[in-house]
């Protein structure tokens, strides 16, 4: 299986926008298994860019190292050369909980906190001091519920338990919150995973509607929802990047076997 | 003779193990014999139920009958046994309760051979009545029994039919025993409650419920000497009522945020490797028997404390409400910490995930999102530690004293409910006088008050748990 090596930069790269989030040989080790081998990716500002692959391909996994959460995993070890607006995010003098306000994440199950859903989305704005008093909460968590296109449907319940609202509606709460601390990047872990169609399509027009202001990478299983909502697309199998590109390329012409494979159903 | 009586003996064993021998061994045999049976009736056609369950129902239908027969012969022999000693004694010593039952209890003694004091002649009429009562009692019971036995398995072995559900009555008499083991706890509860709640009612008679409850003076042994129960208002519970909540108090300071605080760190900072060792080693701290943490309070602690207070120009009573306080709140340190950290580990990873996701710091988190989503549960288990706290007797009996000041003080020595009923009840009592019968009313307080709390602590983990699923 020489042939799953990854290709050397593509072409597209070159007229690409300009990389938010540049990544170079970044490797992980969770204990003796060595979960993701040599990636090297670049993530334009300003877009959606997809990761598919089958299970288990490492996906979620680089997705994690944008944002160190895969600091919270004692036996997870990363290396390599990952960087935002040219910074490097594993440096040592750098705090992850900062990179986290910057970076948000949205988790494959929908995890609104036991609070209000008020509560959910002035909880990121009250830990960074965002807002001076409680006018300017307000106006922050109107805004980030109106820009998750949730307000309509709950501007008369703020103060009911946010674990009261549906699957999708949870997923928006939570597109809320991540939004309300006014990131430059968002990642989404399968973020529709645990959603009826119907929750899923508002989900993906939110997304779309967010990528002009966003920086969004979501991993996702579904190839339909990558072609769909993102402008890039990248493919990983066992591991290992297999190629990067413009989605539409991707579906239509994959230079590499796997994807191709991959892509017309012959596996995972 | 040697007598065939339940409770003499035969040749140095005792009759009844005798009869349970002859049970068993019956039983058994039904088991193999119907077993058997349907093993080889299942030969030539096919049975309904399986070989071993007719051998199970066979040995219940032998066993159940025989013992059903000792128990109520037993009894029955009892009750008639006295009946007819009873008629053989002298009339006048009948009508006196007391000597009554002096005789009734020499007579038992007299029949089973224990070592008797006095003149017991008088009683001689009377023994060899009982005696003969008993004799063709036991002679009844074996009779009974063995045709009880033998029916029994005639019956069970009759019932080995192809289409006899055997292995559904079998089923179906398991589950009547589970409900009978079943119903005598429930009663064995529902009857503390009757008997408390009754030698209470008998105890306000006495005394008016509104003194009890609202009397600041509590002295039951001035009661008793006057023999006028209650009149001198010494039956007020409000001293023992401050000094529980005192003690208690003192405790859950203690307890509260060490318990809490080490939970949290067991939780959510310790290693895997420190936490295989620490939470073991808090659980040996739950099983320390609190007589020796009672020793501890009153001769380590309590010593301690008074030095300390007097090295300050304080006044410290030797035994003070603060020794065992301190005491008693670490013995509830296990159950706050072990029930908590149960909870706040339930709380679901995504949670904490969703916290970090937006830049929280770990403390952050925990004391935003973690402990709010655990407060449920965590409030229960304060609850429950301080019911525990509140009905605690040992330490408290060796380490608060006895007098029972109404005061807020802790360096004073305060008394408390359990101490109280302790005190009441040690020693030989009338049980009719008030000061006896308050030791049921204390008990009865002290068991509303717990059980409130603990009714409010499971209302609570009820009325939240699913909040965040």
């Amino acid at each position: 299986m020489n042939d799953i090596a990854p290709l050397a930069v593509p072409p597209e790269q070159a007229d690409a926008p300009r990389p938010k989030i540049t990544a170079r040989n970044i490797n992980v080790h969770y204990g003796e298994k060595h979960a993701l081998k040599d990636v090297s990716v670049d993530v334009p500002e300003k877009g959606v860019m997809a990761f598919i692959g089958p299970s288990g391909c490492g996906k979620s996994t680089f997705l994690r190292c944008i944002n160190r959460m895969n600091d919270t995993i004692p036996i997870c070890r990363v290396t390599g050369d990952l960087r935002m607006d040219g910074r490097d995010i594993y440096e040592p003098g750098l705090d992850p909980v900062l990179l986290r306000a910057r970076v948000g994440m949205v988790f494959q199950k929908p995890n609104p906190f036991p609070k209000s859903i008020y509560e959910n989305v002035a909880y990121g704005p009250r830990l960074h001091g965002l807002a001076g008093d409680k006018t300017e909460i307000d106006e922050i968590v109107v805004s980030a519920l109106k820009k998750a296109s949730l307000f309509e449907e709950v501007k008369d319940r703020l103060k009911d338990s946010g674990t009261s609202l549906s699957g999708g509606q949870q997923q928006r709460l939570c597109i809320a919150r991540a939004i309300a601390v006014r990131p430059q990047v968002i990642l989404m872990d399968e973020p529709c995973s645990a959603l009826d169609p119907i929750a899923t399509a508002k989900i993906e027009e939110l997304i779309d509607e967010l990528r002009t202001n966003f920086t969004i990478v979501i991993v996702t299983h579904s190839m339909q929802q990558a072609a769909r909502v993102s402008q890039r697309t990248a493919f990983f199998h066992l591991g290992k990047l297999i190629e990067d590109g413009v989605t539409d390329q991707i579906f239509m012409n994959p230079r590499h076997e796997l994807t191709r494979n991959y892509i017309t159903g012959r596996f995972g | 003779m040697a007598g065939l009586d339940l409770t003499g003996r035969i040749g140095g064993v005792d009759v009844s193990i005798i009869y349970f021998s002859l049970l068993l061994l019956m039983s058994a045999c039904a088991y193999v014999l119907a077993r058997g049976r349907a093993a080889e009736g299942a030969r030539d056609r096919s049975f309904h139920s399986r070989p071993t369950y007719h051998g199970l129902l066979a040995f219940s239908t032998v066993a159940l009958p025989m013992f059903a027969v000792f128990v109520a012969g037993a009894f029955l022999t009892q009750l008639v046994a006295e009946r007819q000693a009873l008629a053989a004694l002298d009339p006048a010593l009948v009508a006196d309760s007391l000597r009554r039952g002096a005789a009734l209890r020499q007579i038992a003694d007299i029949l089973s051979g224990r070592p008797v004091s006095g003149d017991v002649s008088a009683l001689a009429a009377a023994v060899d009545t009982a005696r003969s009562v008993r004799q063709i009692a036991a002679a009844a019971i074996y009779a009974l029994g063995l045709a009880a036995g033998v029916a029994g398995l005639l019956f069970a072995l009759r019932r080995i039919t192809p289409d006899f559900k055997a292995r559904n009555s079998f089923e179906r008499l398991v589950s009547i025993v589970l409900m009978l083991c079943a119903g005598i706890a429930v009663l064995t509860t529902v009857g503390i409650v009757f008997s408390v709640v009754f030698e209470t009612f008998r105890f306000f008679q006495r005394v008016p419920p509104l003194e009890f409850l609202t009397g600041t003076h509590w002295s039951p042994q001035t009661a008793i000497r006057a023999d006028q129960g209650g009149s001198s208002g010494a039956f007020g519970i409000v001293p023992l009522l401050t000094g529980t909540l005192l003690i208690s108090t003192i405790a859950m300071l203690v307890a509260g945020p060490i318990g809490l605080f080490a939970a949290i760190y067991m939780a959510e900072y310790a290693s895997p490797r420190f936490r295989a060792i620490a939470k073991p080693v808090l659980e040996i701290l739950a099983g320390i028997p609190t007589v020796v943490l009672g020793f501890f309070a009153a001769l380590t602690v309590a010593p301690l404390i008074r030095v300390a207070g007097q090295s300050l120009g304080l006044d410290v009573a030797s035994e003070s409400a603060l020794a065992a306080g301190l005491v008693m709140g670490m013995m509830i340190i296990p159950f706050v910490s072990s029930l908590s950290d149960d909870v706040i580990t339930a709380v679901p990873q995504s949670l904490r995930d969703g916290s970090f996701g937006l830049g929280a710091t770990k403390s952050e988190t925990i004391k935003r999102v973690i402990l709010p989503a655990a407060l449920p549960g965590i409030v229960s288990a304060f609850m429950l530690a301080i019911s525990r706290a509140v009905g605690e007797t040992m330490i408290v009996v060796m380490a608060a004293g006895l007098a029972a000041n109404l005061t807020f003080n802790p360096l004073d020595a305060v008394t408390t409910f359990t101490v109280q009923i302790k005190t009441i009840l040690v020693g030989d009592q009338e049980f009719d006088s008030a000061k006896t019968l308050a030791a049921f009313a204390l008990g009865f307080v002290l068991f509303f008050f717990t059980l409130t709390l603990n009714v409010i602590a499971l209302a609570i983990i009820r009325r939240y748990r699913e909040q965040y699923d």
